[in-house]
């Protein structure tokens, strides 16, 4: 995706005008940006990180409260001053 | 004045959200600053895509595109919508899973508790922070000159600048992050829908796009806009890099902490590449147009090219209800201002002991002090300094690469057991000292600035190609500067973390529960 993106090959075209209007520099990233989420569309779908989400997640919903910083104080429990 | 009337309405529509949302809110520290952690997924994705859009977006990215044509939109918006989900893929998921499970409310938390640092977290709030205030003046300053432009000068820039900030201060003082959530969904939802009409209509307007792209490209003199020829390949690859500043940015790190669950990041991640096509295609666009209908406008002159398209091919119904959009636009310093108020809370107020002191309600209560303060002091900033917005402009382009450039401490700290608080600490001071290096080197070097269309100019002689001057800045061997201080950072945050010692293993074993004991 990084290489697609670098397209030297359209930097000095202003024609053909795609659709009588989009200049085809224009016209291949607007359609790069479709990729893109097709390629993220497929990250998602084949790479997620499952082990994210720990069992019982589902039950805090709106409002609910885990383990929030009113029990760690908001430093975490190595905290130290020494830095 | 019907134009101005309607975006009033607006403004009157967001502050009621912001009100709504403190009627369903709760008054604990988590509820305020995190909405309690329960945003679901499209709201989530509308947030955080209206979070992470600015008046840079759409007024900067159309008078960008005015003069350099509409490669601006593979320089910026392409390469966004590559590297900004990947960054919430890889970072923001695993950042709201740390955040959860040992209850970070900001950046800073997180890598305190995960590099065993204090006072070196406090650093990494100082730099982060003063990049963030000039986005909030600039919001404050485009408030003003948008309402004043509306309106055809019968809302001066001082009225119209205090009036954003006081509708901004308001519904974040009683919304909090539910409150700028749900006012962001609204802008995204605005802009998005409104940008495309306002697309449709100014070319009817304009007298069909097909004619204004077809005189642009017959003419030498503006055909190089539907082509890139006003950007070098260096600058075009270097830019790649700026995109990583988006989940650096405290509003963005913040917003990733509020999600429900990790599911909520599979929409943001799928659609957020449509969502900048969305918007940022029309206005590069109609940033290129202009240059058809108005030509010769100046740098400074050519930001508000879509106020003026819209000035002159709609009514004055169509161009309230679109200037409205672009209102949403221009008033993103809501979570910019609610995530100083967090960052402040947070890492010095309850780090140093405020809230085992006063307590959590004091805490909140400090945030909002402190959201009323920022608040006040960035439209007094707006009102003295009218004249100089290209200072915080060029301060807004400079944290770009500040923020992609301490990308890889976050990065480190997620991935790599063995990063430590002195890689961090290397790291964030080498972008402090080369972000004043470049600032300094930026100003001194401006009056050998070459004007648009001219080659770069040696800044040293000596030193070849190293320093380059540019009409638009500074460059390195014709490369953004943005790429060498991510790789300087890198390497620090490695090289610095092998030489000293690694955190202890405990957090070690917290942090990375099944590979604790590989290396």
């Amino acid at each position: 995706m990084f290489l697609l993106h670098q397209d030297c090959w359209n930097w000095g075209r202003a024609r053909p005008l795609i659709f009588g209007v989009l200049p085809p520099g224009l016209a291949y990233h607007a359609l790069y940006a479709i990729g893109c989420a097709v390629v993220m569309a497929l990250l998602v779908r084949f790479a997620w990180p499952r082990e994210l989400e720990l069992p019982g997640d589902d039950s805090r919903g709106e409002g609910g409260r885990g383990r929030g910083p009113d029990e760690t104080g908001g430093r975490g429990e190595t905290e130290n001053r020494t830095g | 004045m019907i134009s101005a009337a309607i975006v009033f309405a607006y403004l009157a529509v967001v502050l009621y959200l912001g009100v709504f949302a403190f009627r369903k809110g709760r008054a604990s520290g988590e509820d305020y600053f995190l909405a309690s952690r329960s945003l679901a997924s499209v709201i989530f994705l509308l947030a955080l895509f209206g979070t992470n859009m600015t008046a840079f977006s759409i007024l900067g990215a159309s008078g960008l595109a005015y003069h350099r044509g509409i490669g601006v939109f593979g320089l910026m918006a392409s390469a966004s919508a590559f590297v900004i989900p990947l960054t919430f893929f890889f970072v923001g998921t695993r950042l709201w899973a740390f955040g959860k499970r040992f209850g970070h409310m900001t950046q800073v938390q997180f890598l305190r508790d995960r590099l065993e640092c204090g006072h070196i977290g406090t650093v990494v709030f100082g730099l982060t922070a003063a990049m963030l205030v000039p986005y909030i003046v600039i919001g404050v300053m485009g408030g003003g000159h948008t309402l004043e432009a509306i309106s055809g000068g019968a809302v001066p820039y001082w009225a119209g600048g205090g009036l954003v900030a006081l509708v901004v201060m308001s519904y974040v003082f009683f919304g909090g992050m539910r409150g700028t959530a749900w006012v962001n969904t609204f802008q995204t939802v605005l802009f998005l829908c409104f940008g495309t009409a306002a697309l449709v209509w100014i070319g009817r307007g304009v007298g069909g796009f097909e004619a204004v792209m077809e005189r642009l490209a017959s003419q030498p003199a503006t055909a190089a806009l539907l082509t890139r020829e006003r950007i070098s390949m260096a600058e075009f690859f270097s830019y790649m890099f700026i995109p990583l500043s988006s989940v650096m940015f405290p509003h963005v790190a913040i917003m990733c902490l509020t999600a429900r669950r990790a599911e909520a990041f599979k929409l943001t991640v799928v659609c957020y590449p449509i969502c900048i096509l969305l918007l940022w295609l029309p206005s590069v666009f109609l940033g290129v147009v202009a240059a058809d209908q108005f030509p010769g406008l100046r740098a400074g002159e050519s930001d508000d090219v879509i106020l003026r398209l819209l000035r002159e091919h709609t009514g004055p119904v169509l161009a309230g209800v679109l200037g409205a959009a672009i209102m949403a636009c221009v008033m993103a310093a809501d979570s910019q201002i609610l995530a100083l108020g967090t960052m402040f809370t947070q890492d010095v107020f309850a780090y140093y002991g405020g809230r085992e002191r006063f307590g959590e309600r004091a805490q909140v209560w400090t945030g909002r002090a402190f959201v009323v303060g920022i608040a006040l002091l960035a439209y007094l900033a707006a009102l003295r300094l009218q004249d100089k917005e290209g200072i915080f402009e060029l301060a807004v382009r400079f944290a770009f690469t500040g923020y992609a450039a301490l990308a890889p401490v976050m990065v480190a700290a997620i991935y790599w057991r063995r990063a430590t608080k002195w890689g961090a600490l290397a790291a964030t001071l080498w972008v402090a000292v080369a972000m004043a290096g470049l600032w300094w080197l930026h100003e001194w070097s401006a009056p050998l600035a070459p004007r648009p269309g001219q080659p770069p100019v040696p800044i040293f002689p000596a030193l070849g190609g190293l320093f380059l001057r540019t009409p638009g800045g500074v460059t390195m061997f014709g490369f953004l500067p943005v790429m060498f201080l991510c790789a300087g950072s890198a390497l620090l945050m490695w090289g610095v973390s092998l030489l000293t010692r690694p955190p202890s293993r405990q957090t070690v074993e917290k942090y990375f529960p099944n590979r604790a004991g590989t290396a």
